[in-house]
């Protein structure tokens, strides 16, 4: 099998457990601690069986964006260190955490487990897409964090942002525990659940005013 | 002058950055040329590298470089490296392997050819102080003045310890003041318990990724540090420099509790390896790495006796603790001794404590370190008092807590200030502790519900820094310099409102500068033990009563007139000569020079403070000055929990159903803000409480709870959709702006109002140990016997 087969089986039918059998499939050391950052021409990338980049384009952001990608290469990875969208946070790399979220078609993912060649042709946002890039104007959520002086560190925040975001599109009108429910992929160690919970629901309500 | 910025919720000036995806972490910095670094972690907890072989590793294309121990400074004794031959934990950094690629440096790591020597390791303190028992170092399991020795009980104690009693065993820490024992004599009732307290990992949210480069001779360090100004001159301590020949870069810092306060050791590993290769260096922490070397609180082993009048006030303690040192020492006995004694006022109390070293990571404070541990383990005891005397809950802590007159500790410490009983009176109020008497064992189905208290103290406050701010002649605006760190909790910010006011000024004329050091960094406190609120609004008052004289003067001598008649309000500074603006000033202070535009500096200032403002010297007009305010006795904050549990007695699942946290910290300077600090922070304490503890394989010495997921903070569905928080709100007297610290007291306020909680809901059954988690609560409601003994640490 090439390594275009086995990204398009992934592509056809996503689960964590197909990520795992198609990082390991490419021949990538599918260890805790490895990591891919594969820069085009480096040798040394094209010495492990199947790490060749292919240059693609995402949608990112409303924007096309051609880049080089491995195949075992996750969107998390591929939006920090080759697009340079350093807004989406890597907390645990595994699915435990949700500072990695992003939205693809709208719908809130850990970028941290998703291979980036299973966004081809659907569209990739980001916390730094959800500014009016002409404008400035901050999306619904932010303006509602804004207003009600959300977060602590932050580190969490772009996910939580990004959960929220798919939370107001799915249920614009919920309750708090309803939103405790669709942001509860996101952990947050400062533990501010009570003002992040009043921000979801000023995103709401600022959603529903629209 | 009007308060118009103390005591509003103003969102701090990150915030937009926060939330576009703007603000830079340390792993969002980018070099040109930047290779990345991989550490190869000890897979033992004890053991001595006989032999490495890298040369394959070192031949794999892309590779640029090893470092190894040799390579960084080593000490001796308990002392960590940023790399090691001898590792004291599993988990440990051995050695470091720097590539084009992250992948490529990974893959490095797994052709080096490693050989290590496994030694004799203990992992529970207990077990260290057996006779014949192992030690963490070959050189023995205590360390002091400068040298090794063995600690160890006898045969005699460890019996008394099986027979569950207090062993009367040599200690390392013990005071004792009044008279314990005629204290106990006089006693009506007597509670003499066996406590466990389990160690927890820190995690925060943003792991310890540091990145470095050198220019001519610079440091350019990216580093994930709680403080800055301080970090940078660890920084310089570790790699034997001159600070004034770094440039730190810490804008933001995703979390850190303790675990990150002048950064890290780890910090280093990037600085050392630029350093040694040539190319800036990112290190990537993992979240598993970031397990063994992102630090942990340490655990207790514990005997508590405490006596009590029949009138409930409890007039004796005697407390032995035994904490687990991990690799590197800790010292969280200390403060459990003293909040013990200041929290429940016996006027005789004997303390002892031995802290030993084991091979497990390294411990560190943890936000109200040996103070939350000690009030989760207490509180329920309290408890179990006012049952057995049958006075309410509430009212034991009345009895007990202290009033202004308070003195406690081994030297009889005074505080500034405290209102503890007022933020339980606030607590019961708006929890309606009355009321929900009636809950108090109520079963519904399967579920029977607890109420709870937890009364936590902790330092909240220092004094003597620095602050340095200037006003600048291009925008006429307050530049305030910190160099206090932005760990999250707002302060970077509102630490600079006094100095607003005090000027007459709005808050969009002030800028806050921060993040990095090239721009100017006063002498500041750490970002630790909650000092930084009190000790900066107080450093930054001192700044800006020195701003306004100058401002004055400037003005008197400019237009004429007394200097002491001229007011400022908006900018504008207005008297007899007529009026000027700030920005008018700040040109007219650089004409002028001296100690107008920071020429000339006070003499009282910190050295670390002089390079900064040499550096701003002659920009704008310049406010400097240290805190000279001065006072006497402890600073300390309070927060009352109380909490609404659930426990569902055919699961051992508790849900906590309604939490509220009263603080006492002073004048709140933002309450959005200082809401969050307590919520979040009880919050805390309930995963420490419920949830969060290491579990280790005696056999082997490595852990098996190592992710977010086995580790287990709390989530947002572990916790009420709705909880509240309040504030007693009375001026701490010491300081002109009458702000404390809050970042330590809500820990074990949250804690403890879950243990006190739960153990209602089991009729008053104190489980006397943390966490609390279902298979625990379970087997005691089943009647069977605990899968672990009394006193063992590292349990499921």
């Amino acid at each position: 099998m090439g390594d275009m087969d086995s990204v398009e089986l992934l592509e056809t039918k996503f689960s964590r457990r197909t990520f795992i059998k198609g990082v390991i499939a490419v021949g990538a050391t599918a260890t805790a601690t490895s990591q891919f950052l594969g820069r085009p021409g480096i040798a040394g990338a094209q010495t492990m069986a199947g790490s060749a980049a292919r240059l693609i384009t995402l949608r990112v952001n409303d924007q096309d964006r051609p880049v080089d990608v491995l195949p075992n290469e996750t969107l998390a990875m591929t939006l920090r260190y080759r697009l340079n969208l350093t807004g989406t946070k890597l907390g645990c790399d595994r699915a435990e955490c949700g500072a990695c979220t992003v939205l693809v078609d709208g719908v809130n993912q850990y970028s941290c487990s998703m291979l980036t060649h299973q966004v081809r042709g659907r569209a990739v946002t980001t916390i730094e897409g959800l500014q009016n890039p002409d404008t400035g104007e901050l999306s619904t959520v932010q303006q509602a964090v804004l207003e009600e002086g959300g977060f602590q560190c932050a580190f969490c925040a772009p996910g939580f942002i990004m959960s929220m975001t798919a939370m107001i599109d799915d249920n614009p009108n919920p309750t708090r525990e309803e939103a405790a429910h669709a942001l509860s992929g996101n952990l947050c160690r400062c533990c501010d659940y009570d003002k992040i919970l009043t921000c979801a629901m000023r995103a709401a309500e600022l959603a529903r005013s629209v | 002058m009007a308060e118009k910025l103390i005591g509003t919720d103003i969102a701090p000036p990150d915030l937009i950055a926060k939330i576009t995806g703007r603000a830079k972490y340390s792993e969002d910095f980018r070099a040109d040329n930047m290779a990345f670094a991989k550490i190869l972690a000890s897979p033992m907890p004890h053991a001595r590298v006989r032999r490495v072989d890298a040369s394959r590793a070192l031949a794999l294309p892309g590779v640029l470089g090893i470092l190894r121990a040799e390579d960084v400074p080593q000490r001796d004794g308990p002392r960590e490296a940023v790399l090691t031959d001898e590792p004291h934990y599993e988990g440990e950094p051995i050695l470091a392997i720097a590539a084009e690629t992250e992948q490529i440096a990974a893959a490095a790591i797994e052709l080096i050819d490693i050989d290590f020597e496994p030694l004799p390791f203990v992992i529970d303190p207990l077990e260290s102080l057996r006779p014949g028992g192992p030690n963490a170092y070959s050189g023995g399991n205590l360390f002091s003045d400068d040298a090794w020795s063995e600690i160890k009980w006898t045969a005699e104690d460890f019996a008394e310890i099986d027979a569950g009693r207090m062993p009367n065993a040599e200690a390392v820490v013990e005071w004792s003041k009044g008279d314990v024992s005629a204290a106990f004599a006089a006693s009506d009732l007597i509670l003499d318990e066996v406590i466990v307290h389990q160690s927890l990992s820190h995690h925060p949210m943003e792991p310890r990724s540091n990145m470095a480069y050198w220019e001519n001779g610079k440091l350019f360090a990216h580093v994930s540090t709680q403080s800055a100004q301080r970090t940078k001159y660890a920084m310089a301590g570790m790699l034997d420099m001159d600070p004034e020949d770094i440039v730190l870069v810490a804008e933001y810092c995703g979390g850190g509790f303790g675990s990150k306060i002048s950064g890290s050791t780890i910090m280093a590993l990037p600085a050392f390896f630029s350093r040694k290769i040539n190319r800036p260096i990112m290190h990537r922490v993992t979240r598993a790495e970031e397990n063994y070397i992102g630090r942990a609180r340490p655990g207790f082993q514990s005997w508590l006796k405490m006596g009590f009048l029949s009138s409930g006030k409890c007039n004796a303690i005697d407390l032995y603790l035994v904490e687990e040192a991990g690799a590197y020492g800790s010292g969280d006995n200390g403060t459990a001794g003293m909040v013990a004694d200041l929290t429940y006022t016996p006027q005789n109390m004997r303390f002892r404590a031995v802290s030993i070293y084991t091979n497990t990571p390294p411990k560190a404070a943890q936000r109200g370190p040996g103070g939350a541990q000690i009030i989760s383990m207490m509180e329920p005891i309290l408890d179990k008092a006012g049952r057995e005397l049958g006075i309410d809950r509430l009212e034991m802590r009345m009895i007990n807590a202290p009033d202004a007159d308070v003195s406690f500790g081994p030297r009889d410490s005074q505080l500034t200030s405290v209102h503890a009983k007022e933020a339980l009176r606030m607590g019961a109020e708006m929890f309606d502790w009355a009321g929900k008497q009636s809950l108090s064992g109520q079963r519904v189905g399967s579920k029977v519900s607890g109420i709870g208290i937890g009364l936590s103290p902790y330092t909240a406050g220092s004094r003597g820094f620095d602050g340095l701010m200037l006003i600048s002649p291009e925008d006429g605006k307050l530049h305030v310099h910190q160099g206090i760190g932005n760990l999250g909790t707002h302060s970077i910010a509102d630490t600079a409102r006094p100095a607003a006011e005090i000027l007459g000024l709005n808050w969009d004329q002030v800028e806050i500068v921060w993040g990095n050091s090239s721009r100017g960094m006063p002498r500041s406190s750490v970002q630790a033990g909650s000092q930084t609120t009190h000790a900066h609004t107080r450093a930054n008052h001192a700044a800006a009563m020195d701003a306004r004289r100058k401002i004055q003067e400037v003005a008197a001598r400019t237009l004429g007139g007394a200097a002491n008649a001229y007011r400022m309000d908006n900018g504008v500074v207005t008297g007899p000569g007529g009026r000027m603006t700030f920005a008018q000033i700040a040109a007219r202070a650089i004409e002028l020079g001296g100690e107008y535009d920071g020429h000339t500096l006070p003499d009282d200032i910190h050295e670390t403070t002089v390079p900064a403002a040499t550096g701003l010297a002659g920009k704008g007009l310049m406010g400097v000055a240290k805190d000279n305010y001065g006072g006497e006795g402890g600073i300390y904050s309070w927060v009352a929990g109380f909490a609404h549990v659930e426990l569902d007695v055919e699961t051992g699942v508790v849900e906590i159903k309604e939490y509220v946290g009263i603080t006492d910290c002073g004048t709140v300077i933002h309450p959005r803000s200082l809401g969050a600090q307590v919520l979040g922070g009880s919050i805390q304490g309930m995963g420490m409480a419920m949830t969060q503890r290491w579990v280790f394989d005696p056999q082997y010495g490595v852990p098996f709870a190592k992710r977010l997921y086995t580790a287990r903070p709390p989530g947002i569905l572990d916790v009420p959709p709705n909880m509240s928080w309040g504030a007693v709100g009375i001026a701490d007297p010491q300081s002109p702006v009458g702000a404390k610290g809050i970042g330590e007291p809500p820990v074990g306020a949250g804690a403890a109002a879950l243990t006190t909680a739960v153990a209602d809901a089991m009729g008053g059954k104190c489980l006397c140990r943390t966490p609390l988690t279902p298979d625990i609560i379970l087997a005691e409601l089943e009647g069977r016997t605990r899968a672990h003994g009394r006193l063992d640490m590292h349990v499921g």
